[in-house]
C-alpha cells in the first residue's frame, strides 16, 4: 500500500546539513497497522510528512497505492492527498468551527453536496462516538475527544491510508488506549492501512502488526512486532523494548542463585505455546526438579508471551536431556547458567 | 449651554468625521486585506511562497508606513485632485486617510493571520485543500477575531488622523475645533469636540472589543 524506496531528506540552513532521513526503504502492506518508533529527533515526523509530500525529499520514491507521490503536479497531489488521511499530536482542529463543521471541512474541500455532507458527518460522528458533541467547539472538548474529531475528519473522504503522527502523545494512558482501540476498530472494519508513529513502545505493543525502529534517520530494525519485542537484534531496539517488557531478569535473583545447584534457564513462550503445560510435561518425562524463580506474561497486540526463569536440579545427565527436550519445543530458550 | 446653531455645527462635524472615517476604513480594508494576505502567504514555507513578491510588497508597505500623515496628505494632493476633482473638503480628505490606512491595515492583517496555528494550515494541506481554500476557509475564519480587532484599531487611528485632515480644510470635528476653538477662542466648543471625540473613540473601541470577543471560540 505504501512503498518507500531510498528516501533521503536533508535540511540545510546554508552552512550545515542535517540528514533527517538517510536512505530509508519500507514496505507497508494493505490493511496492516505499521508502527515506526524512535527517539525524539530520529526523523519520524519527517518520514510521515514525506509520504504526503508536506515535506519534499531530495531523493527516493514514495508510492501510495501505486501512485508515485514525488512526481505529481500540484493539482494531482491535492487529489492524492484527499485519499490519505492524517492525524496529529496536537489535533490541529479549526477552532472557529464546530465539531460538525470540522468533520465537514474535507468534504467541502472535495465539493461534496450539502445534503450528502450532513449524512456523512453524522455517520462519522457516530463512528467515533461524538454524536452529542456536533455543535461544540474544539475548545470545549477534552484531548481524547479532540483526537476523535481529528480521526473523523481524516476518514471523511474514505482514505485508503491513515497517517498518525504521535496521535496519542498528548493523551493520558487511559485515553490513549481508547483512541488506539478506535483505530484498531476502524482498521478491522474498513481494512484501512494505518501508519503510526510514536516514541511510546506501549502504543506499538497494543495495536501494531509490524514495526520499524528508526534512529538518526535510518531504519535500524524492521519486522513483526512480536519478533522485535521478544528478540530485538539491534541495540536501539533493545533499549526501546527494555522499558516496556522487562526481559532483563532482576539481578538479585541471579546473584542469589549463582552458587546453587542445577542449571538456570530463561524460557520465552510465544502465542499458543504459552498455553501448554510444558513444565509439567518436563517433570513427568525427566527425573529433574523444576523450581520457578521468575515469571511474567505480556501481550503484544493480541498475542500473549511469557517469560520464565527456572532452576533445574537433579543428575547432570537428566538435566542435559531435559534441556535438550525444551530446546526442541516451540519456545525460546536461553541458558543462564550451566550445571 | 450652546445655542441650537452651535449644536447643529457640532453634529454636522461629527457626522462628517464618521463619514470620512467610515468610508476610509472600508476602502482601506478592501485594499489592505488582500495585501496582508499576500504578505503572509508568499512568505518562505507558506502556501504561496514567493520571495520576490514578498520583498517588494513588504518594502512598499514599510515606505508607506514611514511617511508622516501630514506630509502624505500634502504630497498626494495632485493624486487627490485627479481622483475626486478637489483637494479640500470631506470627500477629498478621505483620499489621504485611505492611502495612509492601507499599509497600516496590511500589517495588522499580516499580524492577525500569523497568529493562526501553522498546524491547522498543515492539516488543511494534508486534506488536499487548495491555497484559495486555505485562505478562505482556514486563515480568514481562524483569524477573524484578530481581524476585527484590527478594524477597530484602524478606525480609532483614523479618527485621530481625520482631525488632522480637518485642520487643513477637510471638515469634521478637527476642523470645527480649529476654526472655532483655536481661531475664535471658543474654548467651550473646542472642549465639546474633544469630549465628543473621546466618546466616539470609546464607543468604537467597546463595540470592536465586543464583536471580537463574541467571534472568538477559543
Ligand atoms: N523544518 C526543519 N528544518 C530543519 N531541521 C529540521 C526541520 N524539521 C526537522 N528537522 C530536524 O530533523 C530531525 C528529525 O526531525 P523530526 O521532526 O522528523 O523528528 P521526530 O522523530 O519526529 O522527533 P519528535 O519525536 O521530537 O517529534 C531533527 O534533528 C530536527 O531537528
Ligand atoms: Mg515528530
Amino acid at each position: 500500500m505504501i512503498e518507500i524506496h531510498h528516501l533521503t531528506k536533508i535540511y540545510s540552513d546554508g552552512q550545515r546539513e542535517l540528514r533527517a532521513l538517510d536512505d530509508v526503504s519500507l514496505q507497508i502492506k494493505p490493511g496492516e497497522i505499521f508502527g515506526i518508533i524512535g527517539l525524539s529527533g530520529a526523523g519520524k515526523s519527517t518520514l510521515v510528512r514525506c509520504i504526503n509530500m508536506l515535506e519534499r525529499p531530495q531523493a527516493g520514491q514514495v508510492l501510495v497505492n501505486g501512485v508515485e507521490m514525488t512526481a505529481l503536479s500540484k493539482g494531482d497531489l491535492r487529489t492524492a492527498r484527499q485519499k490519505i488521511g492524517m492525524i496529529f499530536q496536537h489535533f490541529n482542529l479549526l477552532s472557529s468551527r464546530t465539531v460538525f463543521r470540522n468533520v465537514a471541512f474535507p468534504l467541502e474541500i472535495t465539493g461534496v453536496p450539502k445534503a450528502e455532507i450532513k449524512e456523512r458527518v453524522d455517520e462519522l460522528l457516530r463512528l467515533v462516538g461524538l454524536e452529542d458533541k456536533a455543535d461544540s467547539y474544539p475548545a470545549q472538548l477534552s484531548g481524547g475527544q479532540k483526537q476523535r474529531v481529528g480521526i473523523a475528519r481524516a476518514l471523511a473522504n474514505r482514505p485508503e491510508v491513515l497517517l498518525c503522527d504521535e496521535a496519542t502523545s498528548a493523551l493520558d494512558p487511559e485515553t490513549t488506549t481508547a483512541v488506539l482501540e478506535l483505530l484498531q476498530d476502524i482498521n478491522r472494519k474498513m481494512g484501512l492501512t494505518i501508519l503510526l508513529i510514536t516514541h511510546e513502545m506501549p502504543v506499538i505493543q497494543q495495536i501494531c502488526d509490524r514495526v520499524a525502529v528508526i534512529e538518526d534517520g535510518r531504519i535500524v530494525e524492521c519486522g513483526p512486532v512480536l519478533e522485535v519485542f521478544t528478540r530485538p537484534k539491534t541495540e536501539p531496539a533493545r533499549r526501546l523494548v527494555r522499558g516496556v517488557i522487562d526481559i532483563e531478569i532482576p539481578s538479585e535473583l541471579l546473584e542469589q542463585h549463582a552458587n546453587g545447584d542445577g542449571s538456570l534457564l530463561k524460557i520465552s513462550f510465544i502465542g499458543a505455546s504459552a498455553g501448554r503445560p510444558i513444565m509439567g510435561d518436563l517433570m513427568q518425562r525427566f527425573p529433574v526438579m523444576v523450581n520457578i524463580l521468575f515469571g511474567r506474561i505480556d501481550h503484544v497486540k493480541d498475542t500473549p508471551f511469557g517469560t520464565l526463569v527456572v532452576q533445574l536440579s537433579g543428575e547432570a545427565q537428566a538435566i542435559a536431556e531435559a534441556t535438550q527436550f525444551l530446546a526442541g519445543q516451540d519456545l525460546h530458550l536461553e541458558v543462564l547458567r550451566d550445571v | 449651554m450652546f445655542n441650537p446653531m452651535v449644536w447643529r455645527l457640532i453634529w454636522q462635524a461629527a457626522g462628517e468625521t464618521l463619514y470620512m472615517v467610515g468610508v476610509a476604513v472600508v476602502l482601506a480594508e478592501v485594499v489592505g486585506l488582500p495585501l496582508g494576505i499576500i504578505l503572509v502567504t508568499t512568505e518562505r514555507g507558506h502556501i504561496l511562497e514567493n520571495p520576490l513578491v514578498n520583498r517588494v510588497l513588504a518594502t512598499i508597505i514599510n515606505i508607506g508606513r514611514s511617511i508622516p500623515f501630514i506630509i502624505l496628505m500634502v504630497a498626494i494632493i495632485p493624486f487627490t485632485r485627479a481622483l475626486v476633482g478637489t483637494s479640500i473638503g470631506t470627500t477629498a480628505a478621505m483620499v489621504p486617510l485611505t492611502v495612509a490606512a492601507i499599509p497600516f491595515v496590511a500589517r495588522l492583517v499580516e499580524t492577525a493571520l500569523k497568529e493562526v496555528d501553522g498546524g491547522v494550515v498543515e492539516a488543511a494541506l494534508a486534506l488536499g485543500a487548495s491555497p484559495f481554500q486555505i485562505i478562505w476557509k482556514v486563515l480568514i475564519p481562524e483569524a477573524l477575531p484578530s481581524l476585527v480587532s484590527g478594524v477597530t484599531i484602524t478606525a480609532v487611528n483614523l479618527i485621530g488622523y481625520s482631525a488632522m485632515a480637518g485642520a487643513v480644510g477637510g471638515g469634521g470635528l478637527g476642523d470645527l475645533a480649529v476654526r472655532y476653538g483655536y481661531q475664535r477662542f471658543r474654548t467651550d466648543i473646542m472642549l465639546a469636540t474633544v469630549i465628543i471625540l473621546i466618546v466616539l473613540v470609546q464607543a468604537m473601541q467597546s463595540l470592536g472589543d465586543w464583536a471580537s470577543r463574541s467571534l472568538s471560540k477559543k
